[in-house]
């Protein structure tokens, strides 16, 4: 599809899960409505899900001009066939000029084919994005070589412009329940038999019962930590401050602690108001996915390991020692 | 089983260091390996074949020089290799990249028969995108799973364990497929020096924009619709504070009185 007047409005999907939001959705909503306002178009949030009117009626206290809700059992679970072709139809019908997808394994994931249909562009894993007036184009920035390069990408000549970007890397925009809007309810005319994949069980492995890309503070361990059963001191530091446990590969790898609490390239992407790391160098992968972290405080006994580099504030010290003086200096402050 | 195994060449990104004078990138003396998912997938890949018979081909879209990694993967279980270079090629986003990956596993076909399984990595470590797989599906116009981290087949049935935000999910899917192929609990096997010297003297089949008939118009930078206007190496801030008093209680204290008071807790 190439450069086309006819093509217009900012389109940001919003993806559910068993009929509940992730938040990287609304918190696109924050630059959409930037780049919607800069070139004076709508901004249209697309809710998938099962039971998720509630989900569409947050988008718009969240910003959204309007939402285009398709309310189907089928989305009740990811499927790549299922969310292509009902965005596709949309797509068809609507032609929006650019559209904003979350970088979660599932925006990766039907991204690229949605892209692929169309023949345009797709940016991945977007850091930061903006409207170039002079280009008219959004501009994309995101990383390559594992975090070592930046790129400012555009795509002049087709519509709709398409990027996934990282979650947390925006704040959730003002959340007011007097913001009003249309929700259009479309229908999907996909079948269980147009879907060529079927999820046949599902292993949940987060031990501790809480999203580590939600969670507001998040205690990460690494291979300084030496065995699994000191993995404990993790969960105490977490629990004394309400937080999540996270992990670096190399404690994974060990068999320390399941792959789901592996935060970076390979893992996932959390941006919290606090990240502590524990015992963790700070190797580029593992920055890939917590440097976009409000505040991050590093625990490592050797002085010179890389994590001090993106540290707001750092510890030079035994992990062993300093735990638990800070679990007691916590809670001296929660009684104070 | 008849399987496909996608293979990028890349500069060892763990390896790279930044001028600290210019900015860039010093790519000069970093070596290529074969990228760490693609050899992952190609370890599924060779498992599938060793328990349910069958072949593995490899293939790769790179310059000369990626001969030397299609010879490593044969010394670790692929079976042949085949390499299309062509200077039309330069330039190509994930678009024209997947389009001619998809050209190209089709001319493959014609020779070795329906791949079953198309195996990628789950991103190239030097572009980071992880688009090519999924657009490779789409040009295809057959399924695809992506961040598997194990397949299994039973009977006619293709099973893959997907990763998802809580843990895993076994997905059944339709043959022929894409599967993108992310770290996994099966470590890349090594070559042994037998299997070193075999490959070694194994042919690398090359093949250009002719010989798979493509048209060059959907292929480099005129086929490919995202432009990479600039690009930089990331800024680093360092203006953290580094706490190191004489006992963990002291420093403790300290980092306690500046979060406290700049109400990060
Ligand atoms: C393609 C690719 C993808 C990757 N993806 C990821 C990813 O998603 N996430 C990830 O984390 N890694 C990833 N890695 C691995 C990464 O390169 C590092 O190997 C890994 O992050 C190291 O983990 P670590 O910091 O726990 O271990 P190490 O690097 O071994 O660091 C341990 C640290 O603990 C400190 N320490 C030891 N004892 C103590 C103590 N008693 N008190 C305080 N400090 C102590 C040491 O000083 C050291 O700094 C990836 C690598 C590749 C090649
Ligand atoms: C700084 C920078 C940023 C870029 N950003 C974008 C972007 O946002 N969007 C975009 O469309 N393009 C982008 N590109 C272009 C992109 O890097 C190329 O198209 C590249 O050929 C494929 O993308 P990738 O390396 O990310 O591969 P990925 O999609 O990450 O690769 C996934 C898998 O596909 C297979 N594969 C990939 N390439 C080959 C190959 N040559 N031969 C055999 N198998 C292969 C491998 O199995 C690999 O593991 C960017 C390029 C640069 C230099």
């Amino acid at each position: 599809m190439s450069a086309n007047i006819k093509n217009k409005n900012v389109w940001v999907f919003i993806e559910t899960e068993y009929g509940k939001e992730k938040k990287v959705g609304f918190e696109l909503l924050k630059p959409g409505r930037e780049i919607a306002d800069a070139v004076n178009q709508e901004l249209v949030a697309l809710v998938f899900g099962k039971d998720v009117k509630d989900v569409a009626r947050k988008a718009l206290a969240y910003g959204a001009d309007k939402v285009i809700l398709v309310d189907n059992p089928i989305f009740e679970r990811y499927s790549t066939d299922a969310v292509t072709d009902t965005l596709m139809d949309l797509i068809n019908k609507y032609n929006p000029d650019t559209i904003l997808i979350g970088a979660t394994i599932n925006g990766r994931d039907f991204g690229p084919r949605v892209a692929c249909r169309l023949k345009t562009g797709l940016t991945a894993d977007c850091t930061s994005i903006s409207y170039n007036e002079e280009t008219g184009n959004v501009k994309w920035t995101r990383p390559a070589f594992g975090g070592n390069l930046m790129a400012d990408i555009e795509c002049p000549n087709n519509r709709p412009q398409m990027g996934t970007v990282r979650p947390g890397v925006y704040k959730l925009p003002l959340f007011n329940e007097d913001n009003k809007g249309e929700i259009i309810e479309e229908g999907c005319n996909i079948s269980q038999n147009d879907i060529r994949t079927k999820i046949i069980e599902t292993i949940k492995e987060v031990t501790e019962n809480i999203n580590l890309e939600e969670a507001e503070i998040i205690v990460s361990g690494g291979r300084g930590l030496g065995k699994a059963e000191n993995f404990s001191y993790i969960r105490d530091l977490a629990k004394a401050l309400g937080g999540a446990v996270g992990s670096s590969r190399a404690a994974v790898d060990s068999g320390w602690i399941p792959h789901a609490h592996q935060v970076g390239q390979t893992g996932k992407t959390v941006a919290p108001k606090v990240y502590i790391a524990c015992g963790i160098s700070g190797a580029i992968q593992h920055l890939a996915g917590m440097s976009g972290s409000d505040t991050i405080i590093a625990i490592n006994k050797d002085k010179n390991a890389p994590i001090f580099e993106v540290a707001h504030y750092g510890i030079v010290g035994d992990l062993f020692e300093v735990i638990p003086e800070f679990i007691k200096e916590i809670d001296k402050y929660k009684n104070s | 089983m008849n399987i496909l195994v996608c293979i990028k060449q890349v500069p060892d990104t763990t390896e790279i260091k930044i001028n600290p004078e210019t900015n860039t990138l010093m790519r000069e003396g970093v070596p290529s390996i074969v990228n760490t998912f693609d050899s992952y997938a190609l370890e599924l890949g060779v498992r599938l074949k060793e328990e349910h018979g069958g072949k593995v081909t490899v293939m790769s879209m790179g310059p000369d020089q990626a001969k030397a990694a299609l010879k490593e993967c044969l010394s670790v279980g692929a079976d042949e290799a085949y390499l299309l270079s062509d200077r039309a090629f330069g330039g190509s986003d994930t678009l024209a990249t997947s389009f001619i990956l998809a050209s190209f596993a089709e001319h493959l076909e014609k020779e070795k028969g329906k791949f079953d399984l198309i195996l990628c990595g789950k991103q190239a470590i030097d572009g980071d995108t992880g688009q090519v797989g999924p657009e490779m599906a789409e040009h295809l116009d057959i399924a695809q799973v992506t961040y598997a981290t194990d397949i299994k087949a039973e009977g006619n049935k293709t099973l893959v364990k997907r990763e998802n935000d809580q843990g895993y999910d076994w997905i059944e899917v339709l043959s022929p497929a894409v599967i993108t192929v992310t770290k996994s609990g099966f470590e890349p096997r090594y070559a042994t020096l037998k299997s070193k010297i075999a490959a070694n003297k194994a042919e690398i089949h090359v093949l250009d924009s002719q010989s798979i008939n493509i048209d060059v118009e959907k292929c480099g930078l005129k086929g490919s619709p995202t432009k990479v206007k600039k690009s930089y190496t990331p800024k680093k801030e360092n203006n953290g504070i580094i706490i190191n008093e004489e006992t963990a209680s002291a420093s403790v204290q300290k980092l306690m009185s500046l979060i406290t008071d700049k109400k990060v807790i």
